[in-house]
């Protein structure tokens, strides 16, 4: 079902348009990965200093507190860019294993910003100092920054998809994985 | 001047590496993908500094401290940057020769370098929130920011 409303949402005027942009889609794309930098960056520092290898002598909190709105209002622009990037061609990405990929990493990077924040962060002030801050906060940090890379690593092979659908045959967990079924069946009713 | 330059180019692609690069259908997004870590670390490294220097961000700390903490993750990030961006040269010098936002990004990269390490990097001792500060924050981000950019531009040609 969800196949059949996104290949729906791509016949959309909007999404062909945006498909179709000689400036407009490479324009979003750029934005995209200049904020990702952005984004992905200030997080990686504030990351290396709650692992407790970098900025020694500064307070996490002047990451979390000063830097933060910063890091969001990056990320606000990158959810942005990202989401109409998909709604040009939302079947293909839905298809697409390092997509999906894609997305589970985000959602663990989710749950992670979650937990130090209504968890380990509560405390901040007992630890901010430390050049070494309490295992649960080092081991968010290090989490952020393996789940981050990873984000960053399956975004770019997302256009260098090896397992797209067309491509058969694929192993039967790639096609499990990436959800190639539904695009096959579709297929094949064409005449 | 380029016309002179396409024989280097064509001798680029041509090298061991280049070749292994092109052969692979793994090597080239695997290596982009790893410049593209880099990138995020020097983001990273660059704003804080840079945001710095325009008066927001990190305000409790001195513009100098902040830059001596983020040095050796920049020139870490730089080095990966430079020898994954010579691979993927490698791979495709020849495309790279006739394509505009290489140019753009290639003769931005050294200004960026030098304005970073030679000319930012100097006045940083003692530098407070003010126009000079403002000034060297907004350079080194346009600057970064047209590398970055026309790199990403050089896959649309």
């Amino acid at each position: 079902m969800i196949a059949g409303i996104l290949e729906w949402v791509g016949t959309t005027k909007w999404s062909v348009m945006l498909l179709e942009s000689y400036y407009v889609w490479p324009l979003l794309e750029s934005t995209h990965v200049v904020t990702l930098a952005f984004f992905v960056g200030t997080a990686l520092m504030m990351d290396l200093r709650l692992v407790g290898i970098a900025f020694p002598g500064v307070p996490v909190t002047a990451f979390t507190g000063r830097l933060l709105p910063w890091t969001r209002f990056a990320f606000a622009l990158m959810v942005a860019t990202g989401l109409l990037l998909f709604y040009s061609s939302p079947l293909r990405y839905y298809n697409n294993i390092f997509f999906r990929l894609k997305i589970v990493l985000l959602l663990a990077a989710g749950l992670n910003i979650w937990l130090f924040h209504s968890r380990i962060h509560l405390e901040v002030e007992e630890w901010e100092n430390d050049l070494r801050p309490p295992r649960a906060a080092r081991i968010a940090g290090l989490v952020s920054i393996i789940v981050w890379t990873g984000v960053v690593f399956s975004g770019r092979l997302v256009a260098y998809n090896w397992f797209e659908c067309e491509i058969q045959p694929q192993p039967g967990w790639v096609n499990f994985l990436a959800g190639c079924d539904a695009v096959g069946e579709e297929a094949m009713l064409e005449p | 001047m380029p016309e002179a330059w396409y024989p280097f180019f064509e001798w680029c692609e041509g090298t061991f590496l280049g070749s292994a690069v092109r052969e692979s259908i793994y090597a080239f997004p695997l290596i982009e993908a790893v410049h593209l870590v880099a990138l995020c670390v020097i983001g990273g490294a660059i704003i804080v500094v840079d945001l710095r220097m325009l008066g927001f961000g990190m305000k409790d700390q001195r513009i100098a401290e902040l830059a001596n903490h983020v040095r050796p993750w920049l020139v870490g990030g730089l080095v990966v940057m430079l020898s994954t961006g010579v691979l993927l040269f490698l791979g495709e010098a020849v495309k790279c020769f006739y394509n505009t936002a290489f140019w753009v990004k290639i003769l931005t990269l050294p200004v960026a370098l030098v304005f970073t390490f030679a000319v930012k990097g100097r006045l940083l001792d003692g530098l407070e929130t003010g126009t000079r500060s403002r000034l060297l924050g907004s350079a080194s981000l346009v600057l970064w920011l047209v590398v970055a950019a026309a790199g990403r531009w050089i896959g649309y040609s």
